[in-house]
């Protein structure tokens, strides 16, 4: 274990240019994420909430360099990933891998599940052959999987299992840091229960460190040490579980937690209704990104960007209305 | 009482076998009243929606049992005949707008149609009550979102469109398959806040179909579970979430993460969700069951009533 962060996102931006203007002139970008900085320790796992389109999934592969940033960088173990040479980036996947929401989707249906799982071994020259499918078989087993599963194809599969096959594909190189991106949200729910308890297994026992995007406040109450929250391409709040779950402070995240369906009648808080639907990251408002939706914006929200940040409880939050107070 | 399922069974012949999606499902829908029917994959829920609006895709075909709208078996009616109720007397929503949606057509000359359709009315009076439609389903700007396509408008309000188009007849009957599904979940509560005011408002019966318990806790007054086919409870939404009777309503319920329930693990159901081609003996359920017992292989528990209102499918129970 190191000192500092495992992981530590510093000013992450992608734009994505859009539509046409004449050789790429004039043309409008989407800024889908839009200067985010996290910190991840070691061994921690980050929920990562958001809705459609706020960003968070482009934010999981920009952490992974699977995709490239527009500006900022993303330091692993100390290193800045943008100094390294192809070589060593690629030396470097090793310990970062991604499990996707969509098994199916992220699984060659014409490859056999030993090989899909063994892929990552193969390509970084890990082992040899023989010892490849042991390590196979050793992690179809850990994950759930029946003995005869190395054999088979992905359409053999339930949605549960192809899952973990996903999960035993991104376990194979023995990664220090995984994104869970959707990882359990395609999934029924007593199947979602199965995969949600083997990656907190697989976490304590192989000490793991996780970046866990989900829209489900559930599920994220569930795995997360630390919980942010995000709106428009930003990180809005930021806080452990507890603090978080107990004492929202922005008016996002208030909304979120009070439109989650409740089981109990008795429990059931008043839901916060928000007006209008989130804004296109192409044309942001100006000021605050969820000033145009909020009950509680004031003439500041227009003009000024709330900057995220933090006093007590280590909870950082960026809204003017709702500042945390210093520690 | 406005609609009557009995005995409902919806088969589909494949090479492999005759799947039975829906195996013998009855319930009643009273008006402006919600049944959540819940379930998960492979459950038959969406298979039961679809099964009574005759819409059952091929080669699956409905194979028997009745559905009485207000005493009238759809079912037994020609096709042409179907054709005048569908979508006038009972109308569906579906979870993605978009596959619904004609994409190239604006939204208000699509709920024009619809209108139109079951209506005596010109080209602009069914126009003008698109209009008005896109307004009661909380459309800002209803003159100018009508001339809009579908892919100009998000999620949330195309799932509105699909709303107006289904209620631009005032049916009796709402199907709503997973209507929120698709939806964030800021989102999700503005729709189910309006299908709460519609059916308050025009006295629609509801179908709910969904696998989120969460959602039916908060908007069926009945709900009724289904695995594999059948329904394994049906009850009040207040008596099933405070004493869920069956062993599946009981593990689904523990399996769901809930907000400030902290726990080291989430329960969980062993196994997978079934094979409706290779189905154990007896109840369905039993090979996941924490409660099985012998007599479970031998015997498929038929949905009988425990306590006054509450029907459990369960030799244990």
């Amino acid at each position: 274990m190191t000192a500092g962060p495992l992981v530590e996102v510093r000013d992450l931006r992608k734009h994505f240019p859009v539509g046409g203007g004449f050789l790429g002139s004039g043309r409008a970008v989407v800024r889908a994420v839009d200067g985010v900085s996290l910190a991840i320790s070691s061994g921690e796992t980050v929920g990562l909430v958001g809705e459609s389109g706020c960003g968070k999934s482009t934010f999981g592969r920009l952490v992974l360099r699977l995709l490239e940033p527009t500006e900022g960088d993303v330091l692993f173990d100390g290193r800045s990933l943008s100094s390294l040479g192809r070589r060593e980036l690629r030396a470097l996947r090793r310990e970062m891998q991604i499990v996707f929401q969509d098994p199916y989707g992220s699984l060659n249906p014409r490859m056999r599940i030993a090989d899909i799982v063994g892929e990552g071994l193969a390509v970084h020259h890990l082992g040899t052959r023989s010892e490849r499918r042991a390590r196979v078989l050793e992690l179809l087993t850990r994950v759930g999987l029946p003995a005869d599963s190395a054999d088979r194809y992905p359409h053999q599969f339930s949605g549960g299992q192809r899952q973990r096959i996903g999960i035993a594909r991104a376990l194979a190189v023995r990664p220090r840091f995984i994104v869970a991106d959707e990882a359990v949200s395609a999934l029924d729910v007593s199947i979602q229960a199965q995969i949600v308890n083997l990656l907190q297994d697989l976490r304590r026992e192989l000490g793991l460190t996780l970046l866990f995007i989900a829209h489900d406040l559930r599920v994220v109450e569930h795995v997360s040490d630390r919980v942010a929250i995000m709106y428009l391409g930003r990180i809005v709040e930021l806080a452990p579980r507890d603090e978080l779950y107990a004492n929202p402070r922005h008016p996002y995240t208030q909304a979120l937690l009070s439109a989650v369906p409740e089981l109990d009648r008795a429990r059931r808080r008043t839901r916060i209704t928000l007006g209008g639907e989130p804004p296109s990251p192409v044309a942001p408002p100006d000021g605050c990104a969820f000033h145009p939706r909020c009950p509680h914006a004031v003439e500041r929200c227009r003009r000024d960007v709330p900057s995220l940040e933090g006093g007590a409880r280590d909870h950082l939050v960026a809204c003017h209305v709702f500042p945390v107070g210093p520690a | 009482m406005v609609l009557e399922v009995d005995g409902l069974e919806t088969v589909f012949p494949l090479e492999r076998g005759l799947l039975r999606a829906v195996d013998g499902v009855s319930f009643t829908l009273d008006a402006g009243r919600v049944l959540g029917l819940v379930g998960e994959s492979g459950s038959g829920k969406s298979m039961t929606g679809l099964s009574l609006m005759r819409l059952v895709p091929p080669p699956g075909r409905i194979a028997a049992g009745a559905v009485r709208l207000d005493g009238r078996d759809l079912l037994a009616l020609p096709e042409r005949a179907m054709r005048a109720v569908r979508g006038a007397e009972i109308a569906i929503v579906f979870q993605e707008p978009m596959t619904a949606l004609n994409p190239v057509l604006t939204v208000g000359s699509q709920i024009a149609e619809a209108v139109a359709l079951h209506q005596p009315v010109g080209r602009r009076a069914a126009w003008q009550r698109a209009v008005e439609l896109l307004g009661e389903v909380g459309i800002p700007d209803p003159a100018r979102r009508a001339r809009d396509y579908p892919h100009q408008l998000s999620g949330g309000m195309r799932q509105r469109v699909m709303i107006a188009m289904a209620i631009s007849c005032a049916p009796r009957v709402l199907v709503a398959d997973e209507p929120t599904t698709a939806l964030d979940v800021t989102i999700q509560a503005g729709i189910l806040e309006l299908l709460r005011a519609l059916r308050a408002r025009h006295g629609m019966a509801v179908l709910l179909i969904t696998h989120d318990l969460g959602v039916v806790a908060e908007q069926a007054d009945t709900v009724a579970i289904m695995y594999a086919g059948r329904i394994v409870e049906y009850a009040s939404a207040e008596a099933l979430f405070a004493t869920p009777l069956h062993p599946y309503t009981r593990a689904l319920l523990r399996s769901m993460p809930e907000l400030g329930r902290r726990q080291e693990r989430l329960e969980t159901i062993p196994g997978q969700v079934p094979d409706l081609l290779a189905l154990p003996s007896g109840c369905a359920f039993r090979d996941r069951c924490p409660l099985v017992v012998e007599a479970c292989a031998t015997e498929r528990p038929a949905l009988l009533e425990k306590t006054p209102g509450r029907l459990v499918a369960c030799l244990r129970v």
